[in-house]
């Protein structure tokens, strides 16, 4: 029961949890853009071979 | 009702920027800009989001040894005025905490600059965290006025890191950088012990002020500076310098000398007498030393792409 009484803990335990929730946010976002960098780099899918041919239609 | 109350009122639970606070923000950025120069001077280009998270990754390392820092000085952060805010001192954060975040970071950090830049990268990061809490923190620290000299290494690896994120690896540039802060670091934290005359001997931290006396250390500091000089010149005629990081290095130099000069003809009475005004001026005149430095290199670098910069 005494746990449904807002206490300043309560408080800043919520400001923490709240911050750790940003920061986590956004290391899965950096996270997520470094995996595409990585992946989309100098990869097999960018060699010059497998680069789209020009078509005559296309000039 | 009354036992929950004063077991909150017990239990002190730190807030998020306590743990921020662990991570010694003001040298973090001091870590950020030297690393960020190494980087962006560096004749390989990176990704701006690799760069980015490189940057952040050395941050954090650098901030993680901050935190076992202020874990192993608990008991000396006590009795400085200085340091006597700091998250553990003033009751925010518990000794164990502090080791158990600093830890994590520490593994966090190193792990994730070896996965986004280069594991050589990572290992250089994982040796400045070692450097900074067992060699500096745990050894010399407490035991060696020379404390400051050997330690300040730990400070002056960052830019040779992020140097090693573009390259993989180690360039003479890169070194003299490292010579650049190791040797600005003595006469810096020095001149810094000459006005905050009684925290370090109220801690018995064996400051060269303390041991060797003040005389002595006002010695030190000139043939420091003195020896700072053809470290910092010689990066001009590395392949990071030019004719704007030639013309700021003369000028840096010069008035850097001639602060110490003027620290080394002091006595204490003179110093006493004006509190200390000019050992205050040549601390705040060695942040801007160093920072001036790294810009010029960073204006050479930024110059360069438009065919300017270098030589």
């Amino acid at each position: 029961m005494a746990f449904q009484e807002q206490h300043e803990l309560h408080k800043r335990r919520f400001g923490r949890n709240l911050w750790l929730g940003v920061v986590l946010a956004a290391f899965v976002a950096l996270v997520f853009g470094l995996t595409i960098v990585k992946v989309g780099g100098d990869g097999p899918d960018t060699a010059p071979d497998q680069a789209p041919a020009e078509t005559e239609a296309g000039q | 009702m009354t036992d929950t109350t004063s077991v909150f009122e017990k239990t002190p639970e730190a807030e998020f920027g306590d743990f921020v606070a662990l991570l010694k923000p003001r040298v973090m950025s001091l870590v950020v800009f030297t690393a960020l120069t190494g980087l962006l001077v560096a004749p390989v280009s990176v990704h701006p989001l690799v760069g980015f998270a490189s940057i952040l990754f050395i941050a954090l390392g650098g901030g993680a040894s901050g935190a076992l820092n202020m874990w192993w000085d608990a008991d000396i952060d006590r009795i400085m005025r200085r340091t006597r805010n700091r998250p553990i001192p003033a009751g925010k954060v518990t000794e164990g905490e502090a080791l158990g975040f600093g830890l994590a970071l520490s593994g966090f950090s190193v792990v994730m600059l070896g996965l986004a830049a280069n594991w050589f990268a990572g290992a250089f990061l994982a040796f400045t965290i070692f450097f900074y809490v067992v060699v500096y923190t745990m050894w010399l620290k407490r035991s060696t006025p020379q404390n400051i000299v050997i330690g300040g290494a730990a400070g002056a690896f960052p830019p040779m890191i992020g140097w090693a994120v573009a390259t993989g690896g180690i360039g003479i540039e890169s070194v003299l950088m490292f010579m650049l802060i190791f040797m600005w670091t003595p006469p810096h934290f020095w001149a810094l012990a000459l006005f905050m005359k009684s925290d370090y001997a109220d801690a018995d931290v064996p400051m060269l002020t303390v041991t060797h006396g003040r005389k002595a250390t006002r010695t030190h500091i000139l043939v420091y500076t003195l020896l700072l000089a053809p470290f910092a010149l010689a990066l001009a005629a590395t392949s990071i310098g030019g004719p704007i990081y030639l013309a700021a290095s003369l000028v840096l130099n010069g008035l850097f000398i001639a602060g110490a000069l003027r620290i080394w003809r002091r006595d204490e009475a003179t110093a006493e007498a004006d509190s200390y005004r000019a050992e205050k001026r040549f601390f705040g005149f060695s942040l801007s030393y160093l920072f001036l430095h790294f810009v010029a290199l960073l204006a050479e670098a930024g110059l360069a792409q438009f065919g300017w910069g270098g030589w």
